[in-house]
């Protein structure tokens, strides 16, 4: 069974469509590429997918559970992480925090535990502070765990938000625009990253992205959208070939 | 926990107390006279305020306008409670705990009935709704019966003493403290940081919204309940808006997210209309001339968003030749 599942999936803003009969089968392990022009539709679908829009019509399954109508929150607790296209960190907080905040999932302790610091406050928040500090280092980013998150340069702000996605523990990564604004050499090493990241954490990860070098690159599968509408399907060399998508691209 | 937290949490304790012990002796001895110790009872529950105010608009990031209608909630729930325990005969301490925490429970509801409305709103609506709130409990004051109206609420017994309420004080800002940092404060910190990051990465925004709202409220009404103990008369006045932007003038000029910030501006600002009493007509020039100047100057306010700890202060006096370490400075449990 695909681990994300859409089907007919329609999305009306007034009179403007903005995603047409989108379908998806998303399996384990997968790392699959959204791409399209601008304006296509792509960012309006993932946050379909992430309970920031509810669609007009149809139906998204995240493993097996119909996720339509659900808030953002409770889509992460089933198991869906994401990362945004206009990088969204919480600036004024460490790098450690930025990470411990998306962790808070996986504490327990209450209110009142927590201000009384008895005893369970301080294994959880130990055990949190350890966990956070081996995602971080994950990404070479655990020298700067104490350093403001909007003082990290570009590239380490967009790893910080993939970790942050991971502190989540989701099944299905969803990556918005990961390379926008990056030079070459930082674009190879966020390939490395997501590569890494879909073996190391074994998830799948459905990407949208306009570096035409980073898709063809790591996605195994690619679909184009244009208008919303579905006009091409298949491996990254097929795609590169397809009339349609040339077309969407370039005009006749 | 780390040895080093330890120690931090030992020096902050003993220095509270060395403060508590210096002030005690004062007015025991009657070194300073009446007028000075009731200031600084009044500091205190200033302090309260600010700190209570300074959760929601600094942590939580939601501009509160009537921060003053929920001490009134808290005053006069505490007022009519302990009116009828002190009347049963409940000696002081037992009668002002448990009318104080009423008052709370009572603010910390109606900031819960009045929060999930309207904490859907967003920056000046938000504010505009809150205002509106605070001048609604002042006009209800006004028109019930039991509450004396506009004439006010008379034979309050006066139990607030320096002890009291400096405990008292202690207990709410350490409350707030720890809270912000426990994991229910950081996700009500993230949500002032960013809103559609926090809810994706599971922070339920409606859930700890209410919460740090209520609690702000709570304890916005444990102040007033204290405040209606040391006044022993209450008049709807007394809460009107202008009360409610004294609150957030400490807040904004102590620093939003800074509770140690709150607590300097609430001293200050509290202490400063007092020496200007001469000039009191000039006072709210001076306040608009202040908040103007330290906009342009600092607009992030006193101490940002960082907290002052006298374990800090130690250790910067005594590493002063040392090259101070970046953890200390970013705040964590000190």
């Amino acid at each position: 069974m695909a681990l994300l599942e859409v089907k007919n999936l329609t999305m009306n803003f007034g009179g403007l469509i903005a995603v047409n009969d989108f379908r998806l089968e998303l399996k384990q392990h997968e790392l699959v590429g959204l791409i399209g022009p601008n304006g296509a539709g792509k960012t309006t679908i993932f946050n379909l997918f992430t309970g920031n829009h509810y669609p007009t019509k149809g139906e998204i399954r995240l493993d097996g559970k119909s996720i339509v109508g659900k808030k953002p929150y409770d889509i992460v607790a089933m198991g869906a992480g994401r990362t945004f296209q206009n990088i969204r960190l919480f600036n004024n907080l460490t790098v450690l925090d930025n990470i411990k905040i998306a962790y808070n999932r996986s504490m327990s302790y209450s209110l009142l535990n927590g201000v009384l610091r008895l005893p369970k406050y301080w294994k959880e928040e130990t055990k949190a502070n350890k966990a956070c500090l081996e995602l971080l280092a994950v990404f070479d980013l655990d020298g700067y765990a104490y350093t403001q998150a909007s003082s990290l340069p570009y590239g380490q702000q967009r790893k910080l938000e993939i970790a942050r996605a991971l502190a989540t523990k989701p099944k299905v990564l969803l990556l918005d625009e990961p390379a926008a604004g990056m030079n070459p050499n930082e674009t190879v090493e966020l390939m490395e990253t997501i590569k890494f990241v879909r073996n190391e954490f074994d998830i799948a990860i459905l990407l949208i992205e306009h570096d035409m070098n980073l898709v063809m690159g790591i996605c195994e599968r690619i679909v184009v959208i244009d208008y919303g509408k579905i006009i091409a399907e298949g491996l990254p060399n097929d795609i590169k070939k397809n009339p349609d998508v040339i077309k969407a691209y370039l005009g006749e | 926990m780390g040895r080093r937290t330890k120690i931090s949490y030992l020096i902050n304790f003993i220095a509270l107390l060395v403060v508590y012990a210096i002030v005690f002796t004062l007015i025991e001895t009657e070194s300073i006279s009446r007028y000075w110790s009731s200031l600084i009872i009044l500091i205190c529950i200033n302090i309260i305020m600010a700190t209570s105010l300074n959760f929601s608009t600094g942590f939580l990031g939601q501009l509160v306008l009537g921060h003053a209608g929920f001490m009134a909630i808290g005053a006069y729930t505490a007022a009519t409670i302990g009116i009828a325990l002190s009347g049963a005969g409940f000696p002081a301490l037992p009668a002002i705990i448990i009318s104080v925490f009423s008052g709370g429970v009572l603010a910390a509801f109606s900031g819960i009935i009045i929060g999930i409305p309207a904490l859907r709103l967003r920056g000046d609506y938000l504010a505009i709704m809150t205002l509106a709130f605070g001048e609604i409990v002042r006009i209800i004051i006004n028109n019930l019966e039991f509450t004396g109206g506009a004439k006010g609420f008379r034979g309050i017994p006066r139990l607030m003493n320096f002890t009291y309420v400096y405990f008292f004080m202690i207990a709410c800002v350490a409350f707030l403290m720890l809270l912000a940092r426990s994991r229910h404060g950081r996700a009500i910190i993230s949500i002032r940081e960013n809103e559609i990051a926090a809810e994706a990465v599971g922070i339920s925004s409606t859930r700890y919204k209410v919460t740090g709202f209520a609690l702000s409220a709570m304890i916005g009404g444990i102040g007033g309940g204290l405040f209606a103990f040391q006044m022993g008369f209450l008049q709807p006045t007394m809460f009107g808006f202008m009360k409610s932007v004294d609150i957030l003038v400490m807040v904004v000029l102590g620093g939003m997210g800074s509770m140690t910030g709150s607590v300097i501006a609430a001293i200050v600002f509290t202490w400063l209309p007092e020496a200007l009493r001469e000039f009191n007509e000039y006072r709210m020039v001076a306040y608009a001339v202040l908040l103007i100047v330290m906009m342009i100057v600092r607009p992030q306010g006193l101490f940002g968003t960082r907290e002052f700890g006298f374990s800090k202060l130690m250790r910067k006096i005594f590493n002063k030749t040392k090259k101070i370490d970046t953890e200390s400075l970013k705040g964590g449990d000190s």
